[in-house]
C-alpha cells in the first residue's frame, strides 16, 4: 500500500468515527427525550378525566376527584409573574439595546443577569421565603408569582436586548434623520423590528417557569382547596406533582402523572407557538 | 441665489482622530450641490455634520460654525429635533421601516402633527406621486415596505423625507447600490426635487453633479 492510499483511508477512517460519535451522541439524547415522553404519555394521559379538570382533590386515601385548583394555581401564578417580570424584563432591555449601549452601568447590568439566568432556582425561592414569605407570616400566590418573574427576568433581558440590537442602527438613523424623539424611534420603529423576536424570547421565559417546582415550595406551598386570594398559600400542578409521586397512595401517583402530562404539554404548546411565530418571521 | 447653508472652518473629530480640516463652502438655495472625491476622504462625515447625525455616538466633536438660514445649527443647546426636520436625510443604503410601505410614510407626516386620517393619505399618495412610485405600489400599499425592490425602497425613502417638507435633502450616494434603470429614475426625481429644495449630494458619477461641483480631498 503506498503512502497516499494510506492517508486516505485514515482520512476515510476519521470521518467515519466523527458521524458516528456524533450521530450516537445526538440519538442518546433524544432517546431519553422521547422515554420521558413516553412515559408521562402512557401514564399521564389515562389518569385524565372531567373530574380531573373540575373537581378539588379528594382527602388523603380517597379514590377520585382532580386537581382543578392546582391546574389554576399553576395558570394564575404564571400570568402574575409574567406580568411582574416581562414589561420590566423588556423596559430593561430596551435600556441595555437603546440608551445604556456601552456604558458601565449596561455592562455590569448585563453581567448581573448573566449570572442571575444561572442561579439555581431553588436559592430564587428561599430568597423570596426571606423577602416576602417571612415578614409577612405566610406562604402566598404573589410570592410565588414574585420568585417566578425573577427567575423569568434575566431570560427576558437578554433576549429583549439580543433582538432590539438585530435592527441595524441604519433604521435607526433614518427615523431620526426625519426628526423623531429618541423615544418615538425605539416605540414605533424598533420596537416594531423586534417584535416577533420578543414574543418569542418572552414565550420561551413563560415556557420556562411555569414548569419550576423548587421556588415555588417556599413561596407559594400548597393548599387543597380553591384559592382565590392573593395572600393565601396557592396549589399548582407541580408543587402537587412533587407532593403526590411521594405519597403513599396509588390514586396520588395517578394524579402525579396527569399532572406530568398536562403540564409537559403545556409547555409543549407555548414552546410551539414561539417556534410558529419565528416561522412567520422568516417567510 | 441666496446662500442657503455657510460652512465656516469647520473642523470634525471621531474621538481623537480628525476627519475634516477647515472646511469653507457655501450651498446656495434650491440648487443641488454635489460633492465628489476619492473613498474615504470626509463627505460623508462632511454630510452628517449638516443635520448633526454625528450625535448619535459618543466622542464626536465639531469645530467651527454651520450657518443654516443665519443660524449657527453647531451651537450647544439646539433643538436637534426641529433641526432634522428641516434638514431630511436619503442614506447610502435604502432603510426602509419594518412596516407597511403606507405607514413607512405616515410615520413622518405623524411627527409633523398631522392627525387626520384623510390628510395623511393625500398626503402619502402626493409623496409617493412626486418619488414616481405611486403607480408601481398604489394597490399594495399596505404590505410590508421591505418586500420592495432595492430600487423602490430607495425611492419609499425619498418620498418619506419629502413628505416632510424639509428645506435641505441631503443624500448619500443614494443609488450606489442600485441598478442602472433605478439610478436613472432617482436622477429623473432629483432634477424636480431641485425645484423645491435645497439638495446636498454625496455622488461618484459625475452625471448626478450637474449644477454645482465641489471637490473635496
Amino acid at each position: 500500500m503506498d503512502s497516499q492510499s494510506f492517508h486516505y483511508m485514515r482520512r476515510k477512517f476519521y470521518n467515519l468515527l466523527a458521524l458516528s460519535v456524533s450521530v450516537l451522541s445526538a440519538g442518546f439524547g433524544i432517546f431519553f427525550l422521547f422515554w420521558i415522553l413516553k412515559d408521562v404519555i402512557t401514564f399521564g394521559l389515562p389518569a385524565l378525566s372531567g373530574s380531573f379538570f373540575t373537581e378539588l382533590p379528594a382527602p388523603p386515601g380517597a379514590e377520585g376527584g382532580g386537581l382543578a385548583n392546582a391546574i389554576f394555581g399553576t395558570v394564575l401564578i404564571t400570568v402574575i409573574a409574567t406580568v411582574i417580570g416581562v414589561p420590566s424584563g423588556i423596559l430593561a432591555g430596551t435600556y441595555l439595546s437603546e440608551y445604556g449601549r456601552k456604558s458601565r452601568i449596561a455592562s455590569v447590568v448585563r453581567f448581573v443577569s448573566d449570572i442571575l439566568v444561572s442561579a439555581p432556582s431553588i436559592v430564587v425561592g428561599v430568597f423570596v421565603y426571606a423577602l416576602l414569605v417571612k415578614p409577612f407570616g405566610g406562604f402566598s400566590a404573589i410570592a410565588g408569582a414574585v420568585a417566578l418573574s425573577i427567575i423569568m427576568l434575566p431570560v427576558v433581558i437578554r433576549t429583549s436586548e439580543e433582538m432590539l440590537k438585530l435592527v441595524p442602527d441604519s433604521t435607526r438613523e433614518a427615523a431620526l434623520a426625519l426628526g423623531a424623539p429618541h423615544w418615538k424611534v425605539t416605540v414605533h420603529v424598533v420596537y416594531r423590528g423586534a417584535l416577533r423576536g420578543i414574543t418569542t424570547g418572552v414565550m420561551l421565559a413563560v415556557a420556562r417557569v411555569s414548569g419550576e417546582t423548587a421556588p415555588l415550595l417556599f413561596t407559594s406551598f400548597n393548599n387543597s382547596f380553591w384559592n382565590f386570594d392573593m395572600s393565601e398559600p396557592t396549589a399548582t400542578l407541580t408543587v402537587t406533582i412533587f407532593n403526590y409521586a411521594m405519597g403513599p397512595y396509588e390514586d396520588w401517583h395517578q394524579k402525579a402523572w396527569g399532572g406530568a402530562f398536562l403540564i409537559t404539554a403545556i409547555v409543549l404548546c407555548v414552546t410551539l407557538l414561539s417556534r410558529l411565530i419565528v416561522r412567520r418571521k422568516a417567510a | 441665489m441666496t446662500d442657503k447653508i455657510k460652512i465656516k472652518n469647520l473642523n470634525f473629530h471621531y474621538g481623537t482622530k480628525q476627519a475634516l480640516k477647515n472646511i469653507n463652502l457655501s450651498v446656495k438655495e434650491k440648487e443641488i450641490t454635489a460633492l465628489i472625491g476619492p473613498s474615504g476622504c470626509g463627505k460623508t462625515t462632511f454630510l452628517r455634520c449638516l443635520n448633526r447625525m454625528h450625535d448619535l455616538y459618543p466622542g464626536n466633536r465639531y469645530e467651527g460654525e454651520i450657518i443654516l438660514d443665519g443660524k449657527n445649527i453647531l451651537e450647544k443647546g439646539l433643538d436637534l429635533i426641529k433641526l432634522r426636520s428641516k434638514v431630511g436625510m436619503v442614506f447610502q443604503k435604502p432603510t426602509p421601516f419594518p412596516m407597511s410601505m403606507f405607514d413607512n410614510i405616515a410615520f413622518g407626516l405623524k411627527l409633523m402633527g398631522i392627525k387626520k386620517k384623510r390628510d395623511i393619505s393625500e398626503r402619502v399618495e402626493k409623496a409617493l406621486r412626486d418619488s414616481a412610485l405611486w403607480d408601481e405600489i398604489k394597490d399594495r400599499l399596505h404590505e410590508p415596505a421591505l418586500s420592495l425592490s432595492g430600487g423602490q425602497q430607495q425611492r419609499l425613502c425619498i418620498a418619506r423625507a419629502v413628505a416632510v417638507e424639509p428645506e435641505v435633502i441631503l443624500m448619500d450616494e443614494p443609488c450606489s447600490a442600485l441598478d442602472p434603470v433605478a439610478t436613472a429614475k432617482i436622477e429623473d426625481l432629483m432634477t424636480d426635487l431641485k425645484k423645491h429644495y435645497t439638495v446636498v449630494i454625496v455622488t461618484h458619477n459625475m452625471q448626478q453633479a450637474p449644477t454645482s461641483l465641489l471637490k473635496i480631498t
